[in-house]
């Protein structure tokens, strides 16, 4: 098997991994990026709809549009990109990284990587719903593809779980093709994706979101026919005598995201919540040669963040080739109140220009983001559907790099 | 001689390929479009040592005999078996004392190796058992395998040595004349056979009935199961019972061949008539859910991939039904519930050679008993791996992520016979992994489509109007 050995070797392209590569590349850095596709894009490829890149290009673009600019600034970067390859294990040890194509099978000798897989669905099965199992139920990416990239009608009347943002798009999306969308069920009292895309993708177009609500029954031999729709009270328990029948051929799960974290899952800490690596500010591992960037860290929700992240980790990957990242002291950030994603792990107190990013578990109202005492940052609503960054200074950097732990909460202002 | 066996989950696929070893022409009639879909397909996929079963019994007696067979069996097969040995745990001491009478019973049915084990060596071995254990009865013959892979391979074996299999073709008549089988209907033609087996399941008793016997009932027995990733699977090393209860051996906790943790079963007598009840209960799930939490509290169940149910078939008598009936050259393997996959290799034998006793057939000279699996190029040597795609690209291209599972896989899956995308998840894993197929089932796919020559939306889940997609968007 060949050895190729690289600077930085950045495993995935998707928003992360080419601005990542790019990054690594324009610091001079040997880059490599791998992808398992045939395309480069990752998931923007089958994301139609428009309202990416308002942050990082000033424009509104449609996910494959903010792609085609990645792709652009990743040529001129000089990095060099095979596709369709697949990693299949990262060694510490080097560290190597094993990856097979329809070429044949690779090793590279990277003297960084930057991991940016991405995340992947939820599964129906993981929901435990009971009833049937039949043909019909749809992961709301894997519908996507199947109707934006492929071309193919899923079904023809739809009920869909999870009102993440994928799910209110997959509703627009199917409508405009013709399916019914019967409704979309909420488990939370509170929709799961961005006001914007509630307002837009299901209000302009009658689509009911039933609040409160989750799937209590799948039905159908082979194709499904219809699913038990259930009321359910705080604890999402579902409430007795609220069960009513919604006759569908096609379910659609909109009901999480979960970091991909295969080939480096042993070699270094995930965090509980996040369930993507533990990263500090540089997006660095707990192993110093491992970086970690976008939805594999923790699933963010503009893509623009994702990119911007990826350039960061693949910045600092490349300095990391050369020995020129610093190293700090390391500050656990530990979740307080109201705190649940939440990026970096830790701060290095060399990490300068690091953000942190967190989200809420429910919509709360005239409230302050707290970091240590240190930084105060009120925010009128803050919703679980809309990470919240906040930039830390200079001053502000130095003087929670001196603490032990730095608590992360949100809590009501005043 | 023409023989029919009727049902090709695990125990009519062996029981046919049994019958290849001989000079006979023997028929396999199958409902569902593949093999292994009924009882086989929702199963723990145990290999039972055989101290569950009361001494005396037909069940005790083969599922001891099918045990030893297993090893062999599986390295002719190539299919996966792996003796994880297996502990029944007590919790209180009328528990442990049943221990004492399993372990007399199993004796009595010739389980070698069977003892009792105290809470301190249990928990040493199983460290993630509820610490409240005061004991277990160690069973190392206790194996695990792939019930469905079993079906796959056997059937393949035999169809290489000569089987005919008749899929999607229900058996709807039994011609019987001067008190003897004469030939077998189904909903395509009528098939004029020496003898038939009826190895048809949770519809045997129906099989029965078409020969004019009625003495056979049967009723669906519901097993609810809920199934971890292949990152949970190291957390336990044996399969784990509970002291049994007289309706069933209990829910358990145990290791996969693939990795992952199984949960369940737990036992739901249906009305006779609920043939096709294999939906899920959310009692059902809650039930199981704490039957194995019971035995390992620890359980990781945010790591849940999948949730399914099986049926199994239950007759009065508790016991199978085996050998020549009152219609002379009907032979029934039935009433196969729990042990049955253990057994099945030695009913399958044993019937076979009373078949071939009974009318004088001659061995062939030339059975093959080696199947080879379809290659897994993640699980092989590297240069295997570079060889097989020098050969062909796509052993090179990786379709299922999760499990790694190559084109080349899922081209060679279809080459053997899966004509759905089921088909091809049972046989190469594609599709089964933590993602579920969320990445891979549009790639399957469109395979699919491509190798069968079929537009995609003809191509179904598992048959029938199960079609994964219904057409074009614009067409």
């Amino acid at each position: 098997m060949r050895v190729y050995a690289v600077d930085v070797l950045v495993i995935g392209a998707g928003a992360a991994g080419m601005a990542a590569a790019a990054a690594a590349a324009r610091e001079g850095a040997r880059t490599v990026l791998l992808e398992r596709g045939e395309r480069l894009g990752g998931v923007l490829e089958q994301c139609i709809h428009p309202g990416f890149g308002l942050h990082r290009y000033r424009e509104e673009l449609t996910g494959p549009e903010f792609a085609h600019r990645l792709r652009g600034e990743l040529e001129d970067s000089g990095a060099d990109v095979l596709t369709g390859i697949t990693a299949l294990e990262v060694f510490p040890d080097g560290p190597k990284v094993k990856a097979v194509s329809p070429r044949g099978l690779k090793a590279f000798s990277p003297k960084a990587v930057v991991w940016a897989a991405g995340a992947r669905e939820r599964p129906f099965g993981a929901l435990r719903i009971p009833g049937t199992r039949p043909a019909g139920i749809f992961t709301a990416g894997l519908a996507q593809r199947l109707l934006d990239l492929e071309g193919f009608l899923p079904g023809k009347r739809a009920v869909i779980l999870g009102s993440g943002d994928i799910g209110l798009i997959m509703a627009r999306r199917l409508h405009l093709e013709g399916v019914e969308v019967a409704a979309v069920l909420e488990i939370q009292p509170f929709p799961g994706g961005l006001t914007r895309n509630v307002v837009q993708c299901l209000h302009d177009f009658g689509i009911p979101l039933l609040l409160s609500h989750t799937v209590a029954e799948v039905h159908g031999r082979e194709r499904l026919t219809g699913i038990t729709a259930v009321r359910v009270d705080e604890h999402r328990r579902p409430i007795p005598g609220t069960e009513r029948h919604i006759e569908a051929d096609t379910l659609i799960l909109s009901v999480g995201l979960i970091p991909e974290v295969r080939p480096i899952e042993g070699l270094v800490a995930l965090d509980p919540v996040n369930r993507g690596p533990r990263v500090n500010g540089w997006l660095q591992t707990e192993a110093p040669w491992l970086f970690a960037a976008g939805n594999c860290v923790a699933v963010f929700d503009l893509v623009d963040t994702v990119a911007e992240l990826g350039e960061r980790a693949g910045a600092a990957a490349a300095r990391y080739a050369v020995g020129e990242l610093p190293a700090g002291k390391k500050v656990p950030l530990v979740r307080g109140e109201n705190v649940t994603a939440l990026v970096p792990s830790y701060l290095d107190g060399a990490a300068e220009g690091a953000r942190i990013y967190l989200r809420v578990p429910r919509p709360l109202e005239g409230v302050t983001v707290d970091l240590g005492g240190v930084v105060r940052r009120p925010v009128r609503v803050a919703r679980p559907a809309e990470m919240i960054g906040i930039t830390l200074d200079g001053d502000a950097l130095s003087e929670l790099s001196r603490r032990e732990e730095i608590v992360v909460e949100v809590k009501r202002s005043g | 001689m023409r023989i029919a066996v009727i049902g090709a989950g695990a125990v009519g696929a062996l029981i046919a390929r049994e019958l290849c070893r001989y000079e006979a022409e023997v028929i396999l009639f199958e409902r569902e479009p593949d093999v292994g879909w009924g009882v086989t397909k929702a199963n723990s996929g145990i290999v039972h040592a055989g101290f569950h079963d009361e001494p005396g019994t037909v069940r005790a007696r083969f599922c001891a005999l099918g045990n030893a067979l297993f090893p062999e069996l599986a390295a002719e097969l190539d299919i996966p078996f792996r003796r994880t040995g297996a502990y029944v745990l007590a919790f209180t001491k009328g528990e442990f004392s049943t221990l004492r009478e399993l372990l007399v019973q199993g004796e009595a049915n010739g389980v070698p190796g069977l003892e009792i084990h105290r809470r301190e060596e249990v928990l040493a071995q199983e460290p993630w058992v509820n610490p409240e254990v005061v004991g277990g009865l160690w069973a190392p013959t206790v194996g695990i395998t792939l019930p469905w892979e079993l079906a796959i391979a056997a059937t393949e074996n035999a169809l290489k040595n000569g089987l005919e299999l008749h899929l999607s073709e229900p058996v709807v008549g039994i011609e019987v004349s001067r008190g003897r089988v004469r030939a077998v209907r189904t909903d395509r033609g009528r098939y004029p056979v020496d003898a038939a087996v009826n190895a048809a399941g949770l519809f045997a008793d129906r099989i029965a009935q078409m020969a004019g016997l009625d003495g056979l009932f049967l009723h669906p027995r519901r097993g609810e199961y809920v199934l971890l990733d292949e990152t949970t699977g190291s957390l336990v090393n044996a399969v784990l019972f509970p002291a049994p209860t007289p309706v069933s051996k209990g829910i358990l906790v145990l290791p996969t061949v693939e990795g992952g943790l199984l949960l369940g079963p737990n036992a739901r007598d249906l009305p006779s008539d609920a043939r096709e009840a294999t939906e899920t209960t959310r009692e059902g799930l809650e039930e199981v859910i704490a039957g194995a939490k019971h035995l390992v509290p620890g359980l990781p169940l945010h790591k849940t991939v999948k949730t399914f149910a099986g049926l199994r078939p239950e007759s009065p008598q508790k016991d199978f039904v085996l050998g020549e009936t009152k219609v002379a050259r009907f032979y029934q393997a039935a009433a196969m519930r729990s042990p049955g996959l253990t057994a099945a290799p030695a009913v399958a034998r044993w019937l076979a050679r009373e078949i071939a006793l009974a009318h004088g057939l001659r061995e062939k000279g030339n059975f093959n008993p080696k199947r080879t699996r379809i290659p897994h190029p993640a699980d092989l040597p590297e240069e295997e791996w570079a060889r097989l795609i020098r050969e062909d690209p796509r052993w090179g291209r990786i379709v299922c992520f999760c499990n790694r599972v190559t084109e080349g896989e899922i081209v060679e899956a279809i080459r053997r016979g899966a004509r759905t995308l089921d088909g091809v998840k049972f046989r190469t894993r594609a599709g089964f992994g933590r993602c579920q197929g969320g990445f891979c089932t549009d790639r399957i796919l469109a395979i699919l489509a491509r190798e069968l020559g079929v537009a995609p939306w003809e191509v179904t889940a598992r048959g029938g109007g199960s079609r994964m997609v219904l057409g074009e968007v614009r067409p």
